[in-house]
């Protein structure tokens, strides 16, 4: 039953991309000098389109990407897919003004689609505002669905009378009792700590299946999610509130009165404790965002050694460096989601300490 | 690449520092790990909070430096 309705779901998604695939052309880039950095940006970056193979055939080089839904407030709501902009290479008019997808942004124009630059070579044409279902939004909605579907199936299992676990709750329990015990229990005093678990798991489980899913080369994947800058501010941010919002009389006291100390060391200490509330999430957004992008740009950097030294003798080093690169990633990527929770748990729990040490 | 430019050399001092930085923690701990197995479990943790607020100084001035140059 379990393989006729994997069987099913890949059908539908073979026949859903077969029809809105786009297999566009590209002729005479072949010969083009392989820029490395170029390459690097386009997969850091975020997207309007899902890019899934690039393949050869006679000669032209063609791209077979997934559309994505492009949404514009400017002058009213334009929805349109992003298959319209033909990688960039057409303009899409709605209404008066003309658009063009230029270096994965969409510009406003002219009818022929000049983009103007400034003396710093930095785009000059204003932007309307974009709300698009980006390659990011998307690979999250993706990483969502797997959340629910993997912990709605485990949590299944603890309805009925208790049993020895299996299946997919034996790999989820002890990751849990993890976060509980060494994570939520460790640093928050213990009454007071199943208040934040539901927020330390989905933040330790979202930050850790992301950074997987970006690990993974191909079309699932591929997404820099928790390398972009947006993410990691709204889960800092998530911190931040969570942590002040549940701050005792006593956290704010050590903040803006330090109790103990003379009283000219008490108005220093009250400006570095309030600009250390800003400090620590922010150092949580960009640990994780340097983090995980870094790993992305070794990884490719390394692949690119092969096409800009142009020799098939570099092969087996470069994929013999970036599997070793693979392996401490997968490391990271399960680190990254420890600190992140770790210190958001050390954060609530300097917040929601009681007064007796 | 323009060459060896102040950004470059500041960031490579701050690599530097923060390596020297963690690696003393990494050190300390080890030892104390050694000197005290049964509690190896609340040093790890230590160890990791003090390692991460030195990478969170050094990735500010990583930031700056990438804002700078």
């Amino acid at each position: 039953m379990q393989h006729i309705r994997l069987f099913i779901a890949l059908s539908v998604l073979w026949a859903i991309t077969q029809n809105s695939f786009a297999a566009d052309t590209h002729g005479d880039d072949s010969e083009k000098e392989f820029d490395p950095m170029e390459m690097i940006m386009h997969h850091i970056a975020d997207s309007h389109e899902w890019h899934v193979v690039s393949y050869n055939s006679n000669g032209e080089e063609k791209h077979i990407t997934i559309p994505l839904p492009v949404i514009l407030i400017d002058n009213g709501l334009h929805v349109f897919m992003s298959s319209a902009f033909h990688h960039g290479e057409e303009l899409v008019k709605k209404g008066d003004t003309y658009y063009k997808l230029y270096h994965g942004k969409i510009y406003r124009t002219d009818a022929s689609g000049t983009i103007a630059y400034d003396d710093n070579h930095e785009v000059t044409n204003s932007k309307p505002l974009d709300f698009s279902i980006t390659r990011n939004v998307a690979s999250m909605w993706l990483s969502i669905i797997l959340i629910i579907w993997l912990f709605t199936s485990a949590a299944k299992r603890y309805r009925g009378p208790p049993s020895a676990p299996k299946g997919v709750q034996s790999f989820v329990e002890p990751l849990i009792l993890f976060v509980r015990d060494d994570i939520a229990y460790a640093q928050i005093d213990k009454h007071k700590a199943d208040r934040f678990l539901p927020f330390l798991l989905t933040l330790f489980f979202f930050i850790w299946i992301n950074n997987l899913l970006g690990l993974i080369p191909f079309f699932p994947g591929g997404s820099n999610l928790t390398g972009n800058i947006s993410l990691t501010l709204v889960l800092a941010l998530i911190t931040f509130f969570v942590t002040n919002f549940s701050g005792t009389k006593s956290y704010w006291g050590h903040i803006f009165w330090m109790p103990g100390v003379p009283v000219p060391i008490r108005l220093l200490l009250s400006v570095i404790e309030f600009i250390g509330l800003f400090t620590k999430p922010f150092a949580l957004m960009i640990r994780l965002l340097a983090n995980i992008t870094a790993g992305h740009i070794i990884i490719l950097s390394l692949f690119s050694l092969i096409f800009v030294m142009k020799s098939i003798a570099i092969a087996p080093v470069s994929v013999l460096m970036v599997l070793m690169m693979f392996m401490l990633e997968l490391l990271v990527a399960v680190l990254q989601a420890y600190i992140f929770t770790l210190l958001s748990a050390l954060f609530i729990g300097m917040a929601v300490a009681s007064e007796e040490h | 690449m323009e060459g060896l430019s102040l950004t470059t050399i500041g960031l490579g001092l701050i690599i530097s520092g923060a390596a020297y930085g963690i690696g003393r923690i990494a050190q300390s701990a080890m030892e104390a790990m050694g000197r005290q197995p049964e509690i190896s479990s609340k040093i790890q943790t230590a160890m990791i909070i003090a390692a991460a607020l030195i990478e969170g100084a050094a990735l500010f001035a990583i930031v700056v430096a990438l804002m700078k140059g």
